[in-house]
């Protein structure tokens, strides 16, 4: 049975703007990766979430998900109005958490990433802000000085947390993009559902 | 009413200065805020607030409220907090992040974590593109001789200082802007428009700022018109046959940029 062309055409439409999404999410054009919503709408058009759905389907294959980051992360809407949409930002992550084998700490020492993982567990318990202060005694218990400094450092640089000019430290925008905050104090607590592996 | 005695009123700058500290305590510390009795803060401030008359006293005042304030404000987020699923005792949190071992608290924040996933590489397109523009970057001496071209002082000028500059001459200025306006449509013919830079495009810089000096008064005084066409980044300009005069009309200034870039890159066209 023949085609209709009128499909065909819409596929080759649809596959175009799921190139260019690809393009704009995968590729760093600004100081932070990801693309806003209005660039989306700008470069694929106003069915840009239709594409965004169409491409998460094909990265799930992949162990890929397109994150969304809303503007009011604290409550995160059920069903995003576009302006919502607009305003927000999207990422492309890793769907699942457990990487296996050499990549398992994705380059990061183990400490180090212990170091970002009691930071940002530190600063979710103080409702999204805590003092250097605070955060630096609260390392100093199982890292040696010189390491903290470089170690803040490195979580400020890389975005996952930020500092006013009075040292208190808030979550940074990758914090938003990659950590599951919910998740991870709920395994702080051990009241997950999910078990350990 | 009896006015208030020197003593009465040190004890209230006191109380001022001791709710302004305890609410920039509460603050910096991040306390509960609702250790802060708010009401009694305010019956404070009312209690001394008829006793201020000079601006320093009315200051501390309004200092205080606006540390009040914060704690209201403080208070609220407190509130919101503590309403999301999000909200956990900090004091389990950190017990909990104190005594867990390194190991384990990688294995926690592995579960709730999700890398980014971001490239990196160079295509032969953006090769090709930088390779043109680095063909086309002027060398630094010659930017830089640009950009001091660009640092002169910008300000009005006269009619007076352009007839000694040679851009107008001294002929009446009237017979001038008639002259122009004729040739403007001759040039428009048949499509009763032109682009504004092939009409005030000349053969040196300075005839060119004298042509846009002139036309710019064609325009004003309703010999024509500009037709700008911004997603095109096109502009026209249209001769009237007539002088056209809009009193109702409000008028409204337009800026065209006539650089000395500007003039090279047209010429570069012609």
């Amino acid at each position: 049975m023949a085609t209709n062309p009128v499909t065909l055409r819409r596929k080759a439409v649809h596959s175009l703007k799921i190139r260019r999404a690809v393009q704009l999410l995968f590729y760093k054009r600004h100081w932070e990766p990801g693309v806003k919503g209005w660039e989306l709408r700008r470069r694929i058009g106003s069915d840009y979430p239709r594409i965004i759905n169409l491409l998460n389907d094909y990265l799930d294959r992949l162990g890929l998900m397109v994150r969304i980051v809303y503007d009011e992360e604290a409550s995160l809407p059920e069903n995003p109005t576009l302006d919502q949409m607009d305003k927000a930002r999207f990422y492309v992550v890793l769907k699942e958490t457990q990487i296996s084998g050499e990549q398992k700490l994705v380059s990061w020492r183990i400490d180090d990433l212990a170091g970002l993982a009691v930071s940002l567990g530190y600063i979710i318990s103080q409702g999204g802000r805590a003092s250097r202060k605070d955060v630096e005694e609260i390392l100093r218990e199982k890292l040696p000085g010189w390491r903290i400094e470089f170690n803040l450092n490195r979580y400020l640089k890389a975005g996952y947390i930020i500092e006013d000019e009075n040292g208190q430290f808030y979550l940074g925008w990758r914090t938003r993009a990659e950590v599951d905050q919910r998740k991870l104090v709920d395994l702080l607590l051990g009241t997950s559902e999910t078990k350990m592996q | 009413m009896m006015a208030p005695t020197k003593k009465q009123e040190n004890i209230g700058r006191e109380e001022l200065r001791r709710i302004i500290e305890t609410c920039q305590s509460v603050e910096n510390k991040r306390l509960n805020p609702f250790l802060v009795d708010v009401n009694e803060l305010v019956a404070v401030l009312n209690q001394y607030f008829p006793n201020w008359s000079n601006p320093e006293e009315l200051c501390l005042d309004a200092e205080a409220l606006n540390q009040i304030a914060s704690i209201i404000k403080m208070q609220s987020e407190w509130i919101k907090h503590r309403a999301t699923s999000l909200y956990r005792d900090p004091f389990l949190i950190e017990e909990k992040l104190r005594m867990l071992p390194t190991e384990r608290i990688v294995e926690i924040f592995k579960e709730a974590w999700h890398p980014l996933v971001e490239l990196e590489q160079l295509t032969m397109g953006s090769l090709e593109a930088a390779l043109r523009y680095w063909r086309e970057l002027a060398p630094i001496k010659e930017r830089w001789q640009k950009e001091n071209l660009t640092l002169s002082k910008v300000s009005p000028t006269s009619r007076e200082e352009l007839i000694k500059q040679r851009i107008l001459l001294s002929e009446s200025f009237t017979e001038e802007l008639e002259k122009l306006w004729k040739e403007l449509k001759e040039k428009a013919g048949n499509n009763q428009r032109i682009r504004y830079w092939n009409f005030i495009g000349a053969e040196t810089y300075d005839e060119t700022i004298r042509r846009a000096y002139l036309t710019s008064f064609l325009v004003t005084y309703g010999y024509a018109a500009l037709e700008v066409h911004p997603l095109e980044e096109e502009i026209f300009i249209r001769p009237f046959e007539k002088q056209v005069i809009k009193q109702d009309a409000m008028a409204f200034s337009f800026p065209i940029v006539i650089s000395f870039e500007e003039w090279k890159k047209w010429r570069q066209i012609q």
